[in-house]
């Protein structure tokens, strides 16, 4: 089927809620209207209000149930509306989720997956636009996953649903409806953890994910590099051994995110390649991100977002080196 | 137009007194002679245990210790009332439930030993590992709740708070969850009157923490906290009522030492009313009320504590010579292996970095 990433979403949900009894879903307004991007839309109807269900307007106690939940044998699979929201519940994700197993010995797992919208570029009002992946990623005991397309979006999904861990799923927004792609109707899972290697070239590697991948995809497209693309999927687990093997190939690596560049996954991915490709490199590495603070009003974001500029200025710095 | 929507009200329930009165109009009809006895040997093992493990920490064999010493009744009552099946969801003072409900106590020490093999509940104690932060446990067990409910199971979930953890948005937002979806869930509020140095009145302006559940339209009630027949009559009706929805339950008992072994009450708490609430001593009341029955004697009371001694003595034998596995740290943390971490784990082992 033809289908943009809020339809790969839908029907993977669809999917996986008929594959098994145990996975319910929660959220704010994702019963009779579908979720605030639709991604829900029709599966309460089909489902019932027992499995696709609304809950009070209470972050922490969506995912803290949530917890509860998997610990007692369901598959939660929670939403929150935005990113920016999502922090009401960062105890609960970081001291609960990604804790019981290992304060248990692995006597209780948490099977679960929250999935809420990141990124910006859609003019959206404060705090809907925030790309908070490296907090999660920085914790352990969370898998971190951001797909960048229709087809991995599906696929990851249904992987994180059946891994039994919790999982932070994040949907980049602007990507939801940006384009269509074919996408099988059936079940089939990305694998997490992997990254993939959207093309091979030899003269630089591009380390990037989410709203981001586009973008790399275009810039490479029209100067007609030889480069290595690297869409990440899975921010932690990072998947090291795939970036260093192109670091080692290619000697010059730029690496590309929404958000923003201090602390961020950029300094994780460089550190690695310092600590084990560093005299295979030609060039010192480049990171592009956006400016080192919070997410800007939408009247703003176009200055703070990197764009293809910011990605070919960085491209040539590297090339130049 | 002005006129009243809404009337709440709190009842309070007590049926053995300080002094050891048995109000018998409201003796719950399933509580034998036998099963005193039993609330009594529960509560002074729980006492006993305490006094153990405070010890230990004063010695550097355990770490940082939170005394439940004083809230016997509430913790005893409330586990006991609990059927076969019943789950529980604990903060991180209710050694005594987990007692009741027959957690190997070498596993508790561990707990408080420091490694998390203590928070390997065995699957029949029916009950998760203890919570730190307060009341960010009641999510969990709404959601287990919720879990029972969902697979049509008769199951009630009793989580525990103190009055502190009744401040916390956590609290709010999962009874208002509770409410919603008519869980079987059982909340139950040990107010043990200090939130570390700051006082019940300070914590809230309501009357009764009781009362905050009438806000989320569930079911309320303030009960002595130190009478274990009460507390055992209303957890027990909220489990059977639980099918229909949840229930608030107000613990009003004290804590007779300090916040944990970090803490130093004297700093901030009069001695005067530590001496009002001595008076009113769980343990002390049921044993006045046994006695007066002939349930109990002077002799079964040396016999006892001898052999609690003897039990708990030997359960901490057996956690200190517990051996850590330091790559259980690295096992645990996900269902899988990640490639990264292996690196970390084989790193550490290779060079012998835990010595």
């Amino acid at each position: 089927m033809m289908t943009n990433m809020v339809g790969a979403l839908n029907n993977a949900l669809e999917l996986l809620l008929k594959e098994n009894e145990n996975v319910v879903l929660l959220g704010e307004d994702i019963g009779k209207d579908g979720g605030v991007f639709r991604v829900t839309d029709g599966l309460q109807n089909r489902f019932g209000e027992k499995r696709v269900m609304d809950t009070p307007l209470a972050e922490s106690v969506i995912i803290g149930s949530a917890v509860g939940m998997a610990m007692a044998g369901l598959r939660p699979i929670a939403e929150i509306q935005f990113a920016g929201f999502m922090y009401l519940a960062f105890d609960q994700l970081v001291n609960h989720a990604a804790r019981y197993r290992s304060r248990s010995r692995g006597r209780f797992t948490v099977p679960m997956v929250v999935r809420t919208p990141v990124s910006g570029g859609v003019r959206t009002l404060e705090h809907h636009s925030d790309n908070p992946e490296a907090f999660y990623a920085h914790i352990g005991g969370l898998v971190v996953v951001e797909p960048s397309n229709p087809y991995d979006a599906k696929g990851l999904l249904i992987a994180a649903s059946h891994m039994n861990d919790p999982v932070v799923f994040l949907e980049p927004t602007k990507l939801y409806r940006l384009f269509k792609q074919e996408v099988p109707e059936e079940m089939y899972e990305v694998p997490i953890g992997k990254a993939n290697l959207i093309q091979e070239g030899s003269d630089l590697s591009i380390i990037t994910y989410g709203t981001m991948v586009p973008i790399v995809k275009d810039v490479v497209g029209k100067r007609k590099l030889s480069a290595d693309v690297i869409d990440l999927r899975t921010i932690n687990p990072i998947d090291e051994s795939a970036i260093i093997k192109s670091a080692k190939k290619t000697g010059r690596v730029v690496i590309a995110h929404e958000a923003s560049l201090s602390f961020g996954v950029g300094a994780e991915i460089a550190a690695r390649i310092a600590e084990k490709a560093i005299f295979e490199l030609s060039a010192p590495v480049v990171r592009v991100g956006s400016d080192s603070f919070p997410y800007p009003f939408p009247g703003y974001e176009n200055y703070y977002i990197p764009n293809a500029k910011k990605i070919s200025a960085a491209i040539d710095e590297v090339m130049n080196a | 137009m002005l006129k009243q929507v809404f009337d709440g009200t709190v009842s309070y329930l007590q049926i053995l007194d300080e002094n050891g009165n048995l109000d018998s109009s409201l003796m719950p009809g399933d509580i034998t002679d036998d099963m005193l006895v039993q609330m009594y040997k529960y509560m002074s093992f729980a006492r006993e245990l305490d006094a153990k493990t405070l010890s230990l920490q004063r010695q550097g064999r355990a770490v940082t210790y939170a005394p439940l010493i004083g809230e016997e009744a509430t913790q005893i009552g409330s586990a006991l009332a609990m059927r076969k099946g019943d789950l529980f969801v604990p903060n991180f003072r209710q050694h005594g439930v987990y007692l009741v409900r027959g957690m190997p106590l070498d596993i508790i020490f561990l707990y408080w030993r420091g490694y998390e093999e203590g928070g390997a509940i065995p699957k029949e104690v029916g009950g998760f590992p203890y919570i730190v932060p307060v009341s960010t446990q009641l999510p969990h067990a709404a959601g287990v709740a919720f879990a029972q409910k969902y697979e049509g199971k008769d199951v009630a979930v009793v989580a525990y708070v103190g009055d502190g953890g009744t401040s916390e948005g956590n609290f709010y937002e999962a009874l208002n969850f509770a409410g919603v979806f008519k869980i079987p869930l059982v909340t139950i509020i040990e107010n043990n009157q200090w939130a570390i140095s700051v006082p019940r009145e300070k914590q809230s302006a309501a009357p009764t923490l009781a009362q905050k559940g009438i806000a989320a339209g569930i079911n309320v009630i303030q009960v002595d906290g130190n009478d274990v027949i009460a507390v055992y009559k209303a957890t027990r009706d909220a489990i059977e009522n639980a099918k229909n929805g949840p229930t608030l339950i107000e613990c009003v008992t004290y804590r007779l030492s300090m916040h944990t072994t970090a803490d130093d009450p004297t700093k901030y708490r009069p001695e005067a009313e530590v001496e009002i609430w001595k008076k009113r001593d769980p343990i002390d009341r049921l044993r006045i009320y046994l006695k007066g029955k002939k349930l109990w004697n002077d002799d079964l009371e040396a016999k006892m504590q001898a052999e609690n001694r003897k039990t708990i003595d030997d359960a901490v034998e057996k956690a200190e010579q517990f051996k850590p596995n330091p790559s259980g740290m690295f096992t645990n943390m996900y269902s899988f292996m990640p490639e990264t971490l292996k690196e970390e784990l084989d790193d550490a082992e290779r060079n012998n970095f835990y010595q």
